[in-house]
This record gives C-alpha cells, sequence and structure tokens, in this order.
C-alpha cells in the first residue's frame, strides 16, 4: 500500500477542504434545478490530495458497502477517473445516487482521520464526481457476463434494494425480472427525493443501464394484485424472488384536522411533485394545492424535502415543526444546511396537537405545544415532554405530516406464510432469507425505514444470497440426477 | 401501451371501453379498479373494472367524460392507446348470500354496480335493481341489469324516465314491501349514497358502498385517500373501496373531493379549447 502523493500529512492538512458549487440560495429556493453542482475537476483534484492515504483506511469501515475509498482517491490522484469510477462499481453499483444522498457525515467521512482535527476529506463529493465525469465523457462500459444461468428470478420493487438486486444477479448471469407497481422506475429515487437532489436524467441513466445487462421490467404491475409471489414461482417459473418493495405507506400522527383539505402526507406532497410534476399544473395534469404558509411535520430527510419543495412551489413561509431539538434531527446535515439557506423556519421541541380548518374544510392553521427534553428514552435520545400552559397557533393553510412511513402490507397480506413483524416489515435471517423459500427480503421492507445506501448493501447481499441458495438447489438436481443414472 | 379495442358510444356523456390489458383481465374481480394514465403528461384516475374477457386479454370499462382525463379519453378512438393501465386494484367486494338483495346504481355508478350484482346473482341472491340519474339520458346498463335481475326500477329527477324521484324514493318502497330486503350494495355520487345508507340506518339493513374518493397512486401510498369509517382512518384504495355505509363520514369525504375543484376547471378548460380547436379543424 504505497502512497500516491508525495506531499506530507502535514502539507495536506493546510490545504482546506473544497466545497461544491452551489446555486444560489435566493435562486434555487424557487426552481427545481439541482441545488448543489458538486466538484469540478480543479477542485476534485485538491481535495483528493488531502486524503491520508492512511495505512489502516477506516473510512472503508464506515461505508456501509465497503468501498475502497483510498484506491479509488488515489486513482482520482492520478487523474484517472475511469478507474476510480470502476473501483467504486466494484462495492457500489450507483456511485452518482450515493454521491449525492448518501449521510456520509455519519458514515466514512464520520471516521476519517483528517477529520479528528479538521475538516474530513469530501470523500461523497469525490464519488459524485467521478460518477458524473464518467457520464459526461462516455466512460461506462457494460460488464461482460461469465456465465449463463437458467434459473430466472423476479425483483419486485425498483427502489434502491431492487435495482442493485437486479444488477448484480443480472451481471452473475441470471435472467431477471424487475416488477414496479408505479408507472416509471426507482421507487423512492423517483417519487420520494426531489429533483434539486437528484436529477431525474441520473436515474433515468442507472435505468437504461440496468436494462441494458438484459434486466426486463415490468412497470404497472403491483404483485400481489396483478400476479401474487405463489403465481410468480407456479406460473411464470421463477426460481428465486427478492422482495424490496420499502416502505411506502404513510403514517399519520393521529390528531384531529388531518382530513381537511390542505393537508397532505409528505408522501402524496411529494408524489405528486416528483413522480406526477405537479409544478408544472396544467401542462401536466396532476394538480397541487399550496398556501403561502407551509408547515411541515418531521425531522428526516423527507420533511427535509416537503419542506424545501414546498418554497420551491412558492411558499413565502416555510415552517419545519419538530418535536425534539437540532442535535436528534434524523435529516442529513447537508440538507438541513441547504434549508436554512433557502429561509426554511425552524420551530424545534414544537408540537403539533390539532389541525384548525375553516367552515369548508381547508386548513386555517395549526395548534402547537412547546416541548422541552427530559430523560433519554428507548431510543437513547431525551424524550420531549410536552410544557404546560404553551399551546399556540402557527397560522398555515397547508400542513404536510412526514412523521415516517411503513411497508405497504399488500405483499405480506397476499403470501402465505411469510412471516412479518409488530412494525410491519418482512422478517429476514442473517442471509436476508424469509420464512419463505426461494423469497428474500431487503431494504425498508425489512428495516422499515433507513437509507437508500443501506437497501442497497441489502440488494446486493440478498443477490448473493440468491446465488448461493440457487447454486446449492442446482447441484443436489445434479447428484440426484447422478444417482438415478 | 394498452390499445382501444373498442369503444360503444352508451349516453351522450358515457362511454364503453375495452382496453388491453392481458394481465389485469386474468385476476380483476368484482370491486377492482384499475389506475389509468392515458399520456407522459397524465394524471392517474382510479376506473372501477366493469368486466374482463380473459381470452382476449382486455378489460371492460365504463366512464363518464366529465374531467379533463375522462375528456380526453372520450376523444381516443379504436386502435388509439393509453400509456398505462395497473391493477387490479382495491379489495374485492365480499360476495355472500344475504336472500334478497337491493342493488341501486346513481348515473355511472351502476356500470361499477354491474359487475357486483352479476356476482351477487351468481352467488345465489334475488337481486332487486333500482337505477337512478338526473334524466333519461344518463340511464345506463338497464337492459344488462335486467338480465339477472328480479325487477329493474327507474328513477330521474326531471322524471324524463321511470319514476320521478330519486333512488331513495323506490328504496324506502322496496324495504317497506315484503320482499325482505336483507342487503343493500350502492354505488353513484356520495350525496346518494349518503342518503341511501341513512335511508337504509332506519331500516337498520346492511348497506355496502363504494368511495370515489382522490387517488393518485391507488396502491397505499400517498394517502391521499383516506377517509374516515368508524371513527377510523382507512384509504379506499387498499382498504376499500367498498365499506359499511352506516359508519362512513360523508360529509368529510364530500369536503375533501372539493379540494382541486378550481384547477380541476383550468384543467378542464384547457381540455375544451382543445377540442375546439380539432373540432374547428385549427389542430392537427
Amino acid at each position: 500500500m504505497n502512497n500516491v502523493n508525495p506531499m506530507k500529512p502535514s502539507e495536506r492538512m493546510k490545504i482546506p477542504r473544497q466545497e461544491s458549487i452551489e446555486q444560489d440560495a435566493v435562486q434555487r429556493s424557487r426552481n427545481f434545478l439541482e441545488v448543489s453542482l458538486g466538484l469540478d475537476e480543479a477542485r476534485a483534484m485538491i481535495e483528493s490530495n488531502r486524503c491520508l492515504e492512511c495505512k489502516n483506511p477506516v473510512c472503508i469501515e464506515g461505508c456501509p458497502v465497503n468501498i475502497d475509498i483510498r484506491s479509488f482517491i488515489q486513482l482520482v490522484m492520478q487523474k484517472d477517473y475511469a478507474g476510480a469510477v470502476q473501483k467504486i462499481r466494484e462495492a457500489n453499483s450507483l456511485p452518482a445516487i450515493c454521491g449525492r444522498v448518501c449521510p456520509q457525515e455519519s458514515q466514512c467521512e464520520a471516521v476519517c482521520t483528517m477529520g479528528k482535527k479538521h475538516p474530513s476529506v469530501a470523500i461523497g463529493k469525490l464519488e459524485r464526481f467521478v460518477a458524473d465525469y464518467e457520464s459526461a465523457h462516455n466512460l461506462f462500459t457494460l460488464p461482460i457476463v461469465k456465465e449463463r444461468f437458467e434459473e430466472k428470478v423476479a425483483i419486485v420493487g425498483s427502489g434502491p434494494s431492487g435495482l442493485t438486486c437486479a444488477a448484480e444477479l443480472a451481471k452473475m448471469g441470471y435472467g431477471v425480472t424487475l416488477f414496479e407497481a408505479l408507472h416509471a422506475v426507482g421507487g423512492v429515487l423517483r417519487y420520494g427525493i426531489p429533483e434539486f437532489r437528484l436529477p431525474r436524467t441520473i436515474l433515468d441513466l442507472e435505468v437504461e443501464r440496468i436494462k441494458a445487462i438484459g434486466v426486463e421490467i415490468y412497470t404497472n404491475f403491483l404483485v400481489g394484485r396483478t400476479a401474487t409471489i405463489d403465481e410468480l414461482f407456479d406460473e411464470w417459473k421463477f426460481s428465486a424472488v427478492f422482495l424490496g418493495t420499502g416502505a411506502g405507506t404513510p403514517t399519520f400522527m393521529g390528531i384531529p384536522g388531518e382530513n381537511l383539505s390542505g393537508s397532505y402526507s409528505a408522501n402524496e406532497f411529494l408524489t405528486r411533485v416528483n413522480l406526477m410534476k405537479a409544478y408544472k399544473f396544467p401542462d401536466y395534469d396532476t394538480p397541487i394545492k399550496l398556501g403561502k404558509h407551509v408547515a411541515v411535520i418531521g425531522g428526516g430527510n423527507t420533511a427535509m424535502d416537503a419542506v424545501r419543495t414546498s418554497r420551491r412551489l412558492g411558499a413565502d413561509k416555510a415552517y419545519l415543526i419538530y418535536r425534539r431539538s437540532r442535535e436528534e434531527m434524523p435529516a442529513r446535515v447537508e440538507e438541513v444546511h441547504h434549508a436554512e439557506q433557502e429561509g426554511i423556519e425552524f420551530m424545534f421541541l414544537t408540537n403539533p396537537i390539532r389541525i384548525i380548518g375553516d367552515a369548508n374544510n381547508w386548513v386555517t392553521g395549526i395548534e402547537c405545544q412547546k416541548m422541552e427534553l427530559g430523560e433519554p428514552d428507548e431510543s437513547g435520545r431525551r424524550k420531549p415532554v410536552p410544557i404546560k400552559g404553551s399551546e399556540f397557533v402557527v397560522e398555515v393553510e397547508t400542513v404536510i405530516e412526514a412523521i415516517g412511513q411503513k411497508p405497504n402490507p399488500i405483499i405480506q397480506s397476499t403470501t402465505p406464510g411469510l412471516d412479518v413483524s409488530k412494525r410491519g416489515t418482512v422478517v429476514t435471517n442473517e442471509e436476508l432469507g424469509t420464512s419463505r423459500e426461494g423469497i428474500f427480503a431487503g431494504g425498508d421492507l425489512a428495516r422499515g425505514g433507513a437509507t437508500v445506501i443501506l437497501a442497497m448493501r441489502d440488494g446486493k447481499k440478498a443477490a448473493q444470497s440468491i446465488h448461493q441458495y440457487l447454486t446449492t438447489k442446482r447441484e443436489k438436481k445434479e447428484e440426484v440426477k447422478v444417482a438415478v443414472a | 401501451m394498452h390499445t382501444i379495442i373498442a369503444k360503444e358510444v352508451l349516453s351522450p356523456t358515457i362511454t364503453r371501453y375495452e382496453i388491453e390489458a392481458p394481465f389485469v383481465a386474468r385476476k380483476r374481480l368484482p370491486g377492482n379498479f384499475v389506475i389509468i394514465r392515458l399520456e407522459e403528461t397524465g394524471e392517474r384516475i382510479p376506473l372501477t373494472i366493469v368486466g374482463s374477457d380473459i381470452e382476449r386479454g382486455t378489460i371492460t370499462l365504463i366512464v363518464q367524460a366529465i374531467g379533463k382525463t375522462t375528456r380526453a379519453l372520450a376523444m381516443k378512438k379504436v386502435g388509439d392507446s393509453i400509456t398505462d393501465v395497473a391493477g387490479p386494484l382495491g379489495t374485492p367486494t365480499p360476495i355472500e348470500f344475504h336472500g334478497a338483495v337491493a342493488c341501486v346504481g346513481g348515473g355511472v355508478g351502476t356500470a361499477e354496480l354491474y359487475p357486483i350484482s352479476q356476482a351477487l346473482h351468481k352467488a345465489g341472491n334475488i337481486i332487486h335493481t333500482v337505477i337512478g340519474a338526473r334524466s333519461k339520458d344518463l340511464i345506463v346498463l338497464e337492459k344488462e341489469m335486467g338480465e339477472f335481475s328480479k325487477d329493474v326500477f327507474i328513477t330521474t329527477e326531471d322524471g324524463s324516465y321511470g319514476r320521478k324521484g330519486l333512488v331513495t324514493d323506490q328504496l324506502r318502497d322496496l324495504l317497506e314491501s315484503p320482499l325482505g330486503i336483507s342487503a343493500v350494495y350502492a354505488i353513484g355520487p356520495l350525496p346518494m349514497m349518503k342518503a341511501v345508507s341513512n335511508l337504509t340506518k332506519k331500516y337498520g339493513v346492511k348497506t355496502l358502498v363504494s368511495l370515489n374518493a382522490i387517488m393518485v397512486d391507488g396502491t397505499g401510498m400517498c394517502g391521499g385517500c383516506r377517509v374516515t369509517v368508524d371513527g377510523k382512518m382507512k384509504f379506499a384504495c387498499v382498504d376499500g373501496p367498498e365499506f359499511d355505509g352506516h359508519h362512513v363520514d360523508f360529509d368529510e369525504l364530500i369536503m375533501r373531493n372539493r379540494t382541486y375543484i378550481d384547477l380541476e376547471k383550468v384543467s378542464n378548460e384547457r381540455c375544451q379549447h382543445h377540442a375546439d380547436q380539432v373540432e374547428g379543424g385549427v389542430a392537427r
């Protein structure tokens, strides 16, 4: 493990962390174009030289899919960008997406040695740079499929876990069919994450690449209804199934007034805007109604996406209401920072208790109470406790709840023998196998609400498990054949 | 792409379509619906499946042209296609034996009622049908419903056909009669289903209604179609679309369904403008 960069560590530490070029905050808060334009080549080069090329690269351990970060950054130092992205692809098939949406500050960059005394190396931005360089210079080459297996595998759901599992199995040489309930592929990357964080051209490109490897795609196909899992085995002759249907069912707080007009789940709000392009109404048919004052409830990335989208749709005041404090927010730090720049008003330690409506059942406000932090709860975070008599009303015409999602129950309820937890998630073992033979599951369907990268890790792991399962089965069949002969 | 195989105009605004959708045709049951999207810029709208032909791989839809999408659909010809058809969606209607059943259809709701009534008849129930509308030209499927119904009663608000009045006038007579109606299936506009439910409550007769809430995905993902049933939040797309009419909060749903009324008008006007241009020979 020789060093590529001749600079001394002390010299590298003097280099300031390179920041992305970003669209001006005022301007971007009114458009749907991508906020961050990433690093240009010069900045990427400088940033790569900040890497200490540690003998023990802990960043790799910090990455959920263990990308060989040290090696890929060394290739950047040598201007071998195609080699760098290839290095990433050994572990992660969607670098352009992960470079944009991964919470690096709590993963690779959190453990970066440079980060102990100085800002961490911008690993995520470098990942994005090489991925974008690859597509801008048409450097992508299709993987070579060495073997062909006769077994077919069905992938249910086309979000990050399904896309990854499909790509991995196709590369191994299996016939892969991907089923998607909506009319467009991508799952949460399509309906959930807004264009200003993940331009659709990036997603479309990944989908085209997956098709090019030979993955067959059925859209408008709701497994459980259009065909059940058992029918996929018995009639469609699939040998294994991967379930990656995510956590797409919205949860509501259960406070009065949630069914008023002007009250949305974040899922509905974001689906209307992202999937259906309601921001282009009436050129696109799907409408959206948004007041000049909008309150979004929640502290995660979905809440952040919803509140920033509200600004872009024209809200003068967009409030983010969260019952805990800033420190407990699960959202990516960068998104919180961007939201603040865009004029989002944060109301921490504030808990909504009632949505107020007028005679026509339209939202006119939201009543909240102030909270204070008490003892730590089961999650280890200090539990917010209401302050008596602190009730107040925020005048808004739109309320968007982004307090979490749970798995859609359709497959669980139409697949006999599939074990489901109390939270509605599919129960899996270490290998991501379920209680039913040949059925594997991963991503939010098994986790109940996590990140894109963890879903991708599951998709990859499930592909390996499916390969293992089918190989064992094939060998047994051969043994029987030999024994019979 | 889903090709329109056949098209039949049933009334000035109501049309029957036979559309290629082989996977849906194989699996659909009474009470199921599809979500369609006409084109890339289109919205997703739910439409109840009226029937299917597994051999031909087609489903039948009967649609009243009222909104932008349904009007644009009406302008399509045989051989034209629809970009997306997803389904079958929703929980199928529970088909049970009740004895004597009143099937009450309001306007184009009769088309949604048709496959359910047919299945109820097959399950051994005696079907008494009531079809109502504002006027004669909105009465559909009278003959088809008649094929398995013991009797078919027509009501129109303007008296242009059948009995002058509302479906509830006729239903009240049936409930009062010695026929022994033990269940009611009512599908039509929300105020009609509300009136039917209020009436049958007095007689203690179980009533199933089908709720046409605003939907985006139709798979339980957006929660836009949430309705209050027996004080609990339900999603019409997956928990329904059918619910016990005696427990549905109709007033809330009627209000919610007005959410986009002004924007629907904008869409509709654009559609009308386009239609005028086509008729006037401006657009090609």
